[in-house]
């Protein structure tokens, strides 16, 4: 029952922004915000304290929240670009992440898995990921773009290739790197009581707001999702559109890799990241993005991949086993698209309107 | 065969279903004979393609049923994991709460039916995206499977265990042993069932009202709903179907593996997808064929016996060699698409 007045309460704070594409994923996070008030309302206090290494740290489950939503919101910036330009997905982002990632560790450690130092700088090893990554970015962009290959199957080559190459990479073993140094990125710089990672995805943000600005990207991608012909029309060339946004995607894979590995100093090929290019997807689908391409907004996917991770701490804190977790996310996630449906927001509105008609006549009477 | 009684009957241009078909049935046989000619040992035993088609019995059932819902414009990414929490319920069925053979195959189509009515009902009525959808049933299947139970178990109920291994000869194929002894080939049970379904679905596709108007949505919505065909109707049907094939993938699946756990037929729902693709159905709708698809399993597999004799087992090996083999036969059909095209 609590779900149906929520979209009510925010017609009443604002009816013009139930129009907006950012009302879902707000709709949900204050549906979430409040959920967590009601129920415990010491999940928002954070707690400023030391870590094992002597570092100040922030601590609690907000800073978590933003934490660990890092990677996914810097996945979602890429794949909303992918998604409008294409109409279609890139389900390969986990298993690139595992190429990414081992790619950083076989420079940073050469053949030798257990290096005392490290054998490169890791601006290097990173750039050199970055490099890597952005070449299976093409690969995936000139299927699509120059194939004319359905995404979601183009993609689906490098999914199931990803892990098996990553592995293969670094053959078959699985390095860790000591240097604490490495470490910094992937979770707090000493003296700073913020998490680096939170930082990096700012970064990420701002670049990419940035380039929405003062380029034509956003603008060229949209025209190339809606109709590629009337684009073409108009002297874009719809192939290469598509084709920029995968190398973007590489791109975002290779940070959000660079932050996996550096979380642990090691890799697990098998399981690094595994699934998340479904949350990545569900970020966009939150944001209110048409899947089908065309439009987009940003923000509402940033904030969508956001509301996942809080969805998913939410979880952790009710004590619900990590492997139920699924079924749970299912039904938020049912909750939340049936009610953005069109055909359901439609009745509502009716609703809502005949119920807004209704009250100031009862009240006369 | 059916392709050259096309062609008589009709000279104009082969569609592109009936094109992307004969592709996968020649790539197919040219693969296997090639691993007879080259490879020979396991591969000139007739046992060899009938293990094949013991093991993948239910992807292709499963497979059917994508295609099913890729010829209709959609997608269903759920079934894979919809498989694992079939195994897993019709073993706690059978093992904890003294359930029958015919309790486990009931839930199982029960489990599948009802599913498909959720996601048909949300896909075809509420407009949503077919992938967001089947991605939270996917969700909710596979966190279903752990509260179900969480680790797995083999299943000991006797009439089930019979059934398990049940053996079905085939008459006159087989292969001599070392020992000069006569062994003749045999299929699981799973197997049989996957031929009805494949047989049953072709007809339905190809001769029935509902077959041809799972095509006309997926070529066309607008077009199809000014032909008269209830599109919502048909995207629903198409969806239940596609459930319903994994209810019945999901209980061959379990038939042949004989337990239930959490990580069954990981991966199962992108090895479907790939079995459609390979066997020439397009993910854009309109264009597809079961046969296709049964093919599809078959080179898919194939591929992967191909790898493992080679000696090549390194897990790696068998994932690049899919990807490679996924990748040549999606570039080979685009490229002839679109010449075809101009």
């Amino acid at each position: 029952m609590s779900i149906d007045k929520t979209p009510s309460i925010g017609l009443q704070k604002a009816s013009g922004l139930f129009r907006r594409q950012i009302f879902i994923p707000l709709a949900a996070l204050i549906v979430l915000i409040l959920f967590n008030l009601i129920a415990d309302p010491s999940f928002f206090e954070i707690s400023y304290g030391t870590n094992s290494a002597g570092n100040p740290v922030l601590s609690g489950y907000l800073i978590t929240i933003l934490d660990n939503a890092s990677e996914l919101a810097i996945l979602a910036i890429g794949m909303t670009l992918v998604t409008a330009a294409s109409g279609g997905q890139d389900i390969s982002v986990g298993a690139a992440i595992a190429i990414s990632g081992s790619v950083v560790l076989r420079v940073l450690c050469g053949d030798n898995p257990r290096p005392d130092e490290m054998q490169a700088s890791i601006l290097t090893a990173f750039l050199i990921s970055c490099v890597v990554s952005m070449l299976f970015g093409a690969f995936n962009g000139t299927l699509v773009a120059y194939f004319n290959i359905q995404p979601m199957i183009a993609t689906l080559i490098l999914y199931t290739a990803g892990r098996s190459i990553a592995a293969w990479i670094n053959n078959n073993r699985l390095p860790i790197i000591s240097d604490p140094s490495f470490g910094y990125f992937g979770t707090f710089i000493p003296g700073i009581p913020i998490p680096t990672p939170i930082f990096i995805a700012i970064i990420c943000m701002a670049i990419i707001a940035l380039v929405l600005k003062f380029t034509t990207l956003g603008l060229y991608a949209q025209s190339v999702g809606i109709n590629p012909n009337s684009a073409k029309l108009n002297g874009i060339n719809p192939a290469f559109i598509k084709f920029i946004t995968y190398v973007i995607m590489g791109l975002c894979v290779a940070v959000a890799g660079f932050i996996k590995v550096t979380r642990f100093s090691t890799i697990n090929y098998s399981v690094v990241a595994l699934d998340i290019e479904m949350d990545a997807i569900l970020a966009v689908a939150l944001g209110g993005n048409a899947l089908s391409g065309g439009k987009f907004s940003m923000v509402s996917s940033i904030l969508g991949a956001y509301v996942i991770q809080f969805l998913t701490t939410t979880l952790f804190k009710f004590n619900v086993s990590s492997s139920a977790l699924p079924a749970y996310k299912a039904v938020v996630v049912i909750v939340l698209v049936v009610l953005s449906a069109p055909t359901v927001r439609e009745t509502l509105k009716k609703a809502w309107n005949r119920l807004r008609a209704g009250s100031p006549a009862r009240k006369e009477a | 065969m059916k392709i050259g009684i096309n062609r008589e009957r009709r000279l104009a241009p082969m569609s592109d279903t009936n094109l992307l078909l004969m592709i996968t049935i020649i790539v197919f046989f040219a693969m296997y004979l090639a691993a007879m000619v080259f490879i020979g040992r396991g591969f000139l035993r007739v046992q060899t393609f009938f293990n094949i088609l013991n093991e993948n019995a239910a992807l292709i059932i499963l497979s059917c049923g994508m295609s099913i819902v890729m010829i209709t414009g959609g997608i269903d990414i759920s079934v894979g994991k919809l498989t694992a929490l079939i195994c897993m319920s019709a073993a706690v069925n059978l093992d904890y709460h003294g359930g029958s053979v015919l309790t486990a195959i009931l839930l199982s189509l029960a489990i599948g039916i009802a599913f498909g009515i959720v996601q048909g009902y949300l896909v075809a009525y509420l407009d949503i995206q077919p992938f967001i959808v089947s991605l939270a049933g996917m969700f909710f299947a596979k966190g279903m499977t752990t509260i179900v139970n969480s680790t797995q178990f083999n299943v000991q109920n006797e009439a089930f265990v019979a059934l398990k291994n049940t053996r079905i000869y085939i008459p006159f194929l087989g292969s001599v042993n070392r020992r000069g002894v006569f062994v003749p080939a045999y299929v699981e049970i799973g197997v049989i069932v996957a031929i009805v379904t494949v047989i049953a679905l072709f007809v339905i596709l190809r001769w029935t009202k509902l077959g041809r108007s799972f095509y006309a949505v997926g070529g066309n919505p607008q077009s199809a709903n000014m032909l008269g065909i209830n599109v919502r109707r048909t995207r629903f049907l198409s969806h239940l179907l596609c459930s319903f094939l994994a209810g019945i993938g999901g209980f061959v699946y379990f038939l042949h593996v004989g337990s239930g756990a959490p990580s069954h037929a990981t991966g199962a729902e992108m090895n479907a997808i790939a079995s459609s693709i390979i066997g020439g159905t397009m993910l854009t709708g309109g264009v597809g064929n079961i046969a296709g698809t049964f093919f599809g399993v078959l080179s898919l597999a194939t591929i992967k016996n191909i790898v493992s004799l080679l000696g090549l087992d390194d897990a790696w090996w068998t994932n690049i060699t899919v990807a490679i083999m996924i990748c040549i036969f999606l570039v080979v059909q685009s490229v002839v698409l679109l010449r075809k095209r101009k």
